[in-house]
């Protein structure tokens, strides 16, 4: 029997204007895993909001048919909804920080599920809470019961928030991108539990923006799109032998290994995805035009970077890559010279870049530019795009600056007419866009990128990372690549530097290190990274 | 057909018009607390255009006249026509909130920007005195003044403005402090701006956003403020009509010449409501610029 | 550092802190002291009695014979001792004069700060939910009321009840403290200004609330939204408003003032009233110290409690 049945499911936002869902079908059957898998907007969360009543606000839902466990949900009142919630499916969301509530105890959010649907008697629930904390594989669990949501680590608070929601015992479980803030080990232990309750019988919807987090779990995916679904099938047929266009598409914007020396936004036209090849990379230097030193930064008693060495070459790229908490963006901040180090030394073009002062540090200051992940942040809220570009261009005279601003906003394929916008008005693809125009303009020689496309979807991000490349080839731009995500860094680097606990555990050459790591951190990280199976779409040569 | 658009929230989307609007797309409480803020400008400004009466002419045969006929808002116990004290106490009332509100925001603002900008020893020392003038109640610390300098509308100034300074200082400082260590402004130190001009063109401007909007809501309480310092008769004194003198004098005829508090009461009350309702949709304004 | 020792680090810090805001005060209070004009034998008399005796009594009592960091020191001393000098104009000493009024003042605080949070309370959670056409009107009605009660003066307010519920309908006294029925006005007076600031931060807060991620987790569990307002959402809105305390506290003890000139209520208030217009520093000095004791007292106990709603900050503090 199946536990969900929706045929033409429409859900809108009329006072927003917005069409979220336009006409879906899903069915999800006992003990089956579907995953719908999309880009942001692509309403795929708001069908799985749908399912257990809560589109949210103002939202305006019909279908052809809309079943929940066997019954008419279109007829459901305030009431029946409210049995289905938790009762007949759990719903699991992204990071359990905010999504537990921050001002209560774990173990009384579980037991807030168990006496709402009256599993235990009182006198019960802090007992039962502790046993489905342990069932999730929490260490502990009295102990953790009585904690706070902050007092958990990622992981463990990820698996309390799936306890709450498997209180009950519900037959079905609804999971929205439930991975999608943890660290790529910690992810993968998140997603053994959940196959360790498929196993067991439990129905999994699971939402996600990352094929690859899908691929090992699900029995079947729907690629959504806009509101609609493109293609629908079971996860080995639609991985390996897409449909759909658009789907190839995405399948050819994840960046890894096979990757490399290719454009990440193919045309994806007649069934297949052509990734055309990248213009090639300059001959490298062989004097290091940037390099650090056995750096170390302290915050109070904390050491924040512990004997870090790099060099970057001319026109090389150096990835570096590690969890939260690594220390990456202090180093970027060391490299930057934004921070000064507490012993070390940092050189830029073979002068002393730390420990000098910022008077003699200033006139080399456009030599090296950073791009961040959330360019909002790093934008002047009273700014327009042009007057954001043309702020670094303090040595052009005024009047050509103008003319300078457009053919840098040209340069990363945006409208000159972007110039008059703000960049609240633009897509997060757009605004990256803009960060990359500005850094490159007061034409540096080494590029910072802390994260630059960890906040965009992935057919963004290759376009992203296309241009990023296409610019260093024709400028010779070093790039020192920051970023969590191990396919982005092997696509991308040429050498990388693995970090665990401010320290540097593993480096060299990028296929050397992701291929025959020596190190059993590196070892580790690897094999949590989920991936595709086979590499989709086809490379030429 | 619309096409949901890259990292729109469909979820939270109650939709709030941004940017500028046009006269006729303005809420009618907007339109109705500039319309009447205006007359409160033109009355404390040019009080002769909306009035011709002498507010200080007394006249003991026509005391305590009922609104109507050649005194629209009647008169009070000395047989003053209240429509001209009400309208000639805006002057009064609106310059003691302007200057309090000037005193407030200039010092305030010279020291929040100093402590931001500080290094850490000097911010702490400058917001702990930030934090104990705060500990005292506004209305106390204006006393206090009161005590040393006597009564006055000069004086009433100064104490309501010295007890508005850490509203502000506070304020700035916490603006400047985060402005200072915000993404952009590191952003700018990479193009090798100097900190001086880092200052001037960044963290300024942004620090100083809210200004306006705490300025105009702080003047509404600063109003309240001085109404009720000189409803305490601390104030400009009689027979200057200013609202709360006028408040003060009214009590004692409550049960014969109700329009005697009732006309000044209504005058500060909207006045204050138009400040308040007006600082609050620029501080929407504001945010909604930021998000 | 053990949970245990860190609290109590924590309470000592705490505590350290209000003795500096308390000697700040005393500070202050004396600077205005030396301050004020003509010599501090005069600003100690006032408007009372001056006789050369009495000058001779002023400057024995605050040691004005001797340098003036000693004079400083020693009042301060006295201070410690818990000796507020003297009143020349009354004739009594200051802390008698203060402790006679207290309980005036302290009924008609509490009164209108529990009028002020049960208001509040009332009016943020009959609105707060979800958003049915009722409920929206239901809103703008409070959201209008709550911008004219921050908007009245207080004394306006007590103005206005005056000439409604005394001289109209002759239910309430019309002046001084004689048991409960003279106290309901005054509270009223003085909660309503409280009401509409702490109604509104508290009706925004729960709005803010039941939109944030947990909420949605809390829905899905099949909780009623009055479960999700009672066990999840009234905590989260209750954190801003605590922070407001401080700033209430100043608002009822200023409010205080005008509202017993009002009513003609006995109380610190009148006392400080009547000291500024006699140029009675002594009182003066006493009362702005006080309200500081009474800031301090509150912000520190809000300050634990705080520590009690957000589990968050126990660790860090």
């Amino acid at each position: 029997m199946s536990l969900v049945t929706v045929e033409d499911l429409r859900v809108g936002f009329p006072r927003a204007g917005v069409r979220a869902v336009r006409g879906i079908g899903l069915t999800v059957g006992a003990g089956e895993c579907v995953a719908i898998v999309g880009e942001s907007g692509s309403g795929k969360s708001v069908t799985a909001r749908s399912l257990v009543g809560l589109p949210g606000p103002g939202a305006e839902v019909t279908a052809a048919r809309f079943e929940i466990g066997g019954r008419d949900a279109l007829r459901f009142g305030e009431r029946d909804w409210r049995r289905v919630r938790g009762g007949f499916a759990g719903l699991v969301l992204q990071d359990a920080l905010v999504s537990l509530d921050p001002l209560r105890r774990v173990g009384d959010e579980i037991a807030e599920v168990l006496a709402t649907h009256d599993v235990v008697p009182r006198a019960g629930r802090a007992r039962r809470a502790a046993e489905l904390l342990a069932s999730v594989g929490v260490p502990e669990p009295e102990t953790r019961a009585r904690q706070y949501p902050h007092q958990l680590s990622g992981g463990l608070r990820q698996r309390a928030l799936i306890a709450s929601a498997l209180a009950a015992d519900p037959p079905l479980i609804i999971a929205d991108e439930p991975t999608t803030a943890l660290d790529v080990t910690v992810q993968a232990q998140v997603l053994a539990l959940l196959a360790a309750r498929k196993a067991e019988g439990t129905a999994l919807l699971m939402i996600s923006h990352d094929l690859a987090v899908v691929a090992s779990i699900a029995d079947r995916v729907l690629v959504m799109k806009d509101g609609v679904v493109v293609e629908e099938g079971p996860t080995g047929r639609v991985l390996a032998a897409p449909g759909h266009d658009y789907t190839r598409t995405l399948l050819a914007a994840v960046p890894s290994a096979a990757s490399r020396g290719t454009r990440l936004s193919a045309i994806a036209a007649g069934g297949v995805a052509l990734r055309t090849p990248l213009p090639p990379r300059e001959a490298r230097g062989t004097e290091p035009i940037l390099s650090a030193d056995r750096l170390t930064a302290s915050y109070g008693s904390r050491r924040l970077v512990d004997e870090v060495s790099l060099e970057v070459r001319q026109g090389e790229t150096v990835g570096i890559v590690g969890e939260s908490g690594s220390g990456k963006t202090t180093v970027a901040r060391l490299l930057l010279g934004l921070l000064e180090p507490a012993s070390g030394e940092v050189r830029l073009r073979g002068e002393r870049w730390s420990g000098v002062p910022e008077r003699r540090r200033r006139r080399s200051r456009t030599a090296i530019q950073l791009i961040s992940q959330n360019p909002l942040d790093s934008f002047d809220p009273r700014y327009t795009v042009g007057r954001l570009v043309a702020e670094p261009l303090t040595a052009l005279p005024r009047h050509r600056r103008r003319d300078r601003v457009s053919e840098l906003l040209d340069r990363v394929g945006l409208d000159g007419d972007v110039a008059a916008r703000h960049p609240r008005a633009l897509s997060g693809g757009q605004r990256q866009r803009v960060a990359i125009a500005r850094a490159l303009a007061p034409r540096p020689d080494i590029l910072v990128c802390d994260e630059p496309v960890s906040a965009l979807d992935v057919s963004i991000q290759a376009q992203v990372l296309d241009l990023l490349a296409e610019i260093q080839a024709a400028d010779g731009t070093s790039l020192v690549f920051i970023s969590h995500d191990l396919g982005v860094v092997h696509h991308v680097s040429d050498r990388v530097v693995v970090m665990r606990g401010g320290r540097v555990v593993e480096e060299g050459h990028v296929d050397e290190v992701f291929f025959m790591p020596r190190e059993d951190y590196t070892r580790d990280l690897l094999a949590a990274v989920p991936t595709l199976g086979r590499t989709p779409g086809r490379t030429p040569g | 057909m619309t096409v949901v658009k890259e990292h729109t929230p469909p979820l939270t989307g109650s939709p709030r018009p941004r940017g500028a609007a046009r006269l006729g797309d303005l809420p009618f409480g907007a339109i109705a607390s500039a319309a009447l803020l205006a007359v409160v400008v033109v009355a404390a400004v040019a009080p002769g255009l909306l009035t011709r009466a002498d507010p200080l002419a007394a006249d003991p045969l026509r005391a305590l006249a009922p609104p109507g006929g050649a005194h629209w808002f009647g008169t009070d116990h000395l047989g003053r026509d209240v429509l001209a004290r009400v309208v000639h106490g805006a002057g009064h009332s609106l310059s003691i909130g302007a200057g309090a509100v000037l005193v407030a925001v200039g010092v305030g603002l010279l020291l929040g920007v100093l402590a931001g900008l500080a290094p850490r020893l000097l911010d702490e020392a400058l917001s702990r005195a930030f934090d104990t003038l705060a500990t005292f109640p506004d209305v106390m610390l204006a006393l206090l003044v009161i005590a040393i300098l006597g009564p006055g509308t000069g004086n009433v100034i100064l104490a309501i403005g010295l007890a508005q300074i850490p509203n502000y200082a506070r304020v700035i400082r916490a603006q400047t402090f985060v402005v200072r260590r915000s993404g952009y402004v590191e952003q700018a130190v990479t193009f090798g701006l100097a900190w001086p001009r880092l200052v001037l063109r960044h963290v300024l401007p942004n620090a100083l956003g809210p200004l306006p909007v705490l300025a105009t809501i702080g003047l509404g309480q600063a109003v309240i403020a001085a109404s009720g310092l000189s409803f305490l008769g601390m104030g400009p004194q009689p027979p200057s009509p200013e609202w709360g003198t006028m408040l003060a004098e009214a009590r004692n005829y409550l049960r014969v010449a109700w329009w005697q508090a009732f006309f000044p009461g209504v005058a500060v009350t909207l006045t204050v409501i138009c400040l308040t309702a007006t600082g609050r949709r620029l501080q929407r304004r504001f945010e909604g610029r930021r998000s | 550092m053990t949970t245990v020792t860190r609290r109590a680090a924590h309470v000592a810090r705490r505590g350290l802190g209000g003795l500096a805001v308390l000697w700040a005060a005393a500070t202050i209070a004396y600077a205005a002291l030396l301050l004020a004009p003509g010599d501090t034998v005069d600003a100690i008399i006032g408007d009372g009695l001056d006789t050369p005796r009495i000058r001779a009594e002023i400057i024995a009592e605050w040691g004005l014979d001797r340098p003036e960091i000693v004079q400083y020191l020693d009042y301060l001393g006295r201070l410690l001792h818990g000796d507020l000098g003297r009143s020349y104009l009354l004739q009594r000493g200051v802390g008698e004069v203060l402790a006679s009024q207290l309980p005036s003042t302290a009924a008609l605080a509490v009164a209108a700060a529990l009028t002020g949070v049960t208001l509040a309370l009332a009016l943020a959670l009959v609105t707060a939910g979800r958003r049915t056409a009722f409920r929206s009107r239901l809103r703008a009605l409070t959201g209008t009321a709550e911008l004219v009660a921050v908007s009245v003066p207080p004394f306006l307010i007590g103005i206005v009840l005056l000439s409604v519920f005394s001289f109209r309908l002759g239910w309430f006294p019309v002046a001084g403290d004689r048991g409960l029925a003279s106290l309901v006005l005054p509270a009223l007076a003085l909660g309503i200004p409280v009401a509409g600031v702490l109604g509104q931060v508290l009706r925004e807060g729960l709005e803010r609330a039941v939109e944030e991620p947990f909420a949605l987790t809390a829905r899905s569990r099949g909780i009623t939204e009055r479960a999700l307002v009672a066990r999840h959402a009234l905590r989260h809105a209750l954190l801003p408003a605590v922070t407001l305390t401080g700033w209430f506290t100043g608002l009822l003890l200023g409010g205080a003032v005008i509202v017993e000139a009002v009513y003609g209520r006995p109380g610190i208030g009148q006392i400080a009233v009547q000291a500024v217009d006699s140029r009675d520093m002594p009182v003066v000095m006493a009362v702005i110290l006080f309200s500081a004791v009474v800031y301090v007292v509150v912000s520190s106990l809000v300050d634990l409690a705080y520590l009690v709603v957000d589990p968050r900050l126990r660790e860090s503090r």
